[in-house]
């Protein structure tokens, strides 16, 4: 009796039916969830951080130029990393710097920090401290009160990460 | 959020200057990635936002994520042209909102 079942079990099996269909559906519903689960655990990409700037500076196409990112080759503690930008401009009312966006390549998330200027901050340069998971790149965009767009971009090699822990 | 932020201002400039300032406010800023001892993930609490206004006009406000560092720090820039009062902001995600302000005589 258990032997007939299980070769119609077998044959089932192979060809799709009812419960082959099912079955299918389910591991596809598996690999969907899987899906949309894996971007939120792991960490930012180029690509998320690059869609991020994007989305920030309203933009697609980037200059390069006007914009210095300083940042240290090696940061030994990557819970305090001093960066510092800064763009050239006259910061006068006909041409000033609206914003500065940093953002991380490698971090849990790619978002850093978003500075918003205005012609009284007489000089477009910020400096502070972040935190790096892990070695990575730093992305400044810059944005000027014409629309246009500049970016540059440093790598940060961390030896102690400074997220989690 | 009862601890003092530190800011540094020139108490004097000549007209037209470009002063730098710092600020510097105790804070851990939680990033909300981190799991206490019972398992739970400790949920975010940092600072997100920092304007300064000079005489009541912006002069920098800035939105922060929690890749800034702890006890957040900053140096920026200020052109002046006149005397008066820096007011400094800074806001948590709670809601909690921490201030303090400098003067600076322009001659």
């Amino acid at each position: 009796m258990s032997k007939v079942i299980e070769t119609s079990e077998l044959k089932k099996d192979v060809s799709v039916d009812r419960r082959g269909a099912l079955r299918l559906l389910g591991l596809g519903a598996v690999a969907a969830t899987a899906g949309t689960l894996a971007p939120m655990r792991a960490s930012a990409t180029p690509e998320s951080a690059g869609l991020l700037m994007d989305k920030l500076s309203g933009s697609k196409s980037y200059k390069s130029g006007k914009v210095t990112l300083k940042t240290p080759a090696i940061a030994e503690n990557g819970a305090t990393v001093p960066v510092s930008v800064s763009v050239d401009s006259p910061m006068t009312d006909a041409n000033y710097v609206k914003s500065i966006h940093l953002a991380a390549d490698q971090n849990p998330r790619p978002e850093v920090a978003s500075f918003h200027f205005t012609p009284a901050s007489g000089k477009a340069k910020v400096s502070t401290r972040l935190r790096l998971s892990k070695s990575q790149n730093i992305i400044a965009v810059a944005v000027m009160n014409d629309g246009s767009v500049y970016k540059a971009s440093n790598l940060v090699k961390v030896t102690i990460g400074g997220c989690g822990g | 959020m009862a601890k003092k932020p530190r800011v540094k201002v020139p108490s004097s400039a000549k007209k037209g200057d470009v002063i730098e300032i710092k600020t510097l406010i105790p804070h851990k800023m939680e990033t909300g990635q981190r799991k206490g001892k019972d398992g739970k993930p400790i949920p975010r609490f940092i600072i997100n936002k920092v304007e300064v206004t000079f005489n009541g006009k912006s002069v920098i406000t800035a939105d922060l994520h929690p890749a800034i560092a702890a006890n957040p720090y900053f140096s920026f820039h200020a052109r002046v042209t006149e005397s008066g009062t820096f007011n400094f902001t800074w806001t948590d995600d709670k809601g909690g909102k921490v201030t303090t302000s400098k003067k600076i005589n322009v001659s």
